[in-house]
């Protein structure tokens, strides 16, 4: 391993952790629930009565994300390398599994390690280091 | 009031995920690549929402409604079990595959990228996917 300095940027990566956690609190503070993005855009495909509309707030709000953050700032660039085929097989892995696990990087990651959950700390191992493993049979394995 | 509190925090979610550069799949990669040029930007990313996530959530955990009066609706599971680590082990190969979890495909979305309408349309089919199993699986267990 070497570390990619060119690439690394840990104020911005710090300061927008500060705001995801800050999105974290806000929700469990208020809403009294946990800021899980997969357990919420999954529960509106058969919302309980009352449930879809904070749901479809939620996901509005970060959909309308990029839009509020143009108005102060360019967008910074986005990469997307892998291709169609490619991003439907991640899509249906990360949408099965994120419900199966019963959470993603931010169930389980951001509050579930926060409220220092051993069942997160399970699923964030997991996902973590499946996340590892793929990446390096991908990239070190079997490319080209 | 739910629907405004869910919307800003959706927002503020949002807000991070870009600034943090986690909405940057080329750059989730980069995390996930250990065996490359390693870029340990991301850890800085979860040490900021954990350091707020922690102080909320310790609040969060005495109080039976939230600020706003809201039932608090904290997660009951405690079991490490097969279906928390297989899905979490299927989103963490997803994750690695494309470099996005449901929270940047969301606001990748908002930026207008074509490849990220792909990843969420085979999300949400894998979350279809998930419930439609789930209702087969409590049909199979209620008595015919």
């Amino acid at each position: 391993m070497s570390i990619d300095w060119n690439a690394f940027t840990p104020w911005p990566a710090l300061l927008g952790g500060l705001l995801i956690g800050l999105a974290a609190a806000m929700f469990v503070l208020l809403n009294g629930r946990i800021a899980g993005i997969s357990g919420i855009l999954g529960g509106l495909l058969q919302p309980a009565p009352g449930d879809a509309s904070w749901r479809a707030a939620f996901i509005l709000g970060l959909v309308g994300s990029p839009l509020v953050y143009a108005l102060f700032a360019t967008l910074p660039a986005v990469q997307i390398d892998a291709g169609f085929g490619a991003l439907t097989a991640a899509g249906l892995l990360v949408g099965i599994g994120t419900r199966y696990g019963s959470g993603c990087t931010s169930g389980h990651g951001v509050c579930g390690l926060s409220r220092l959950s051993p069942r997160s700390l399970a699923a964030t191992v997991v996902f973590m280091g499946c996340g590892f493993l793929t990446v390096y049979a991908l990239r070190h394995l079997f490319a080209a | 009031m739910l629907i405004v509190t869910s919307l800003l925090a959706g927002l503020v979610f949002g807000l991070g995920l870009i600034v943090s550069g986690m909405a940057n799949p080329a750059k989730v990669l980069g995390f996930l690549d250990l065996g490359g040029a390693w870029d340990p930007s991301l850890a800085f990313v979860m040490a900021g929402a954990i350091a707020l996530g922690l102080v909320a959530f310790s609040f969060a955990k005495k109080r039976s409604t939230s600020l706003i009066g809201a039932e608090m609706k904290l997660p009951a599971a405690r079991r490490i079990d097969r279906r928390l680590l297989i899905g979490s082990a299927l989103f963490g190969a997803g994750w690695g595959i494309a470099g996005i979890c449901p929270g940047p495909g969301l606001v990748d979305l908002g930026m207008g990228e074509t490849k990220a309408l792909v990843f969420v349309a085979a999300m949400l089919a894998g979350m279809a996917v998930f419930e439609i199993a789930e209702k087969r699986r409590h049909a199979d267990k209620s008595p015919h």
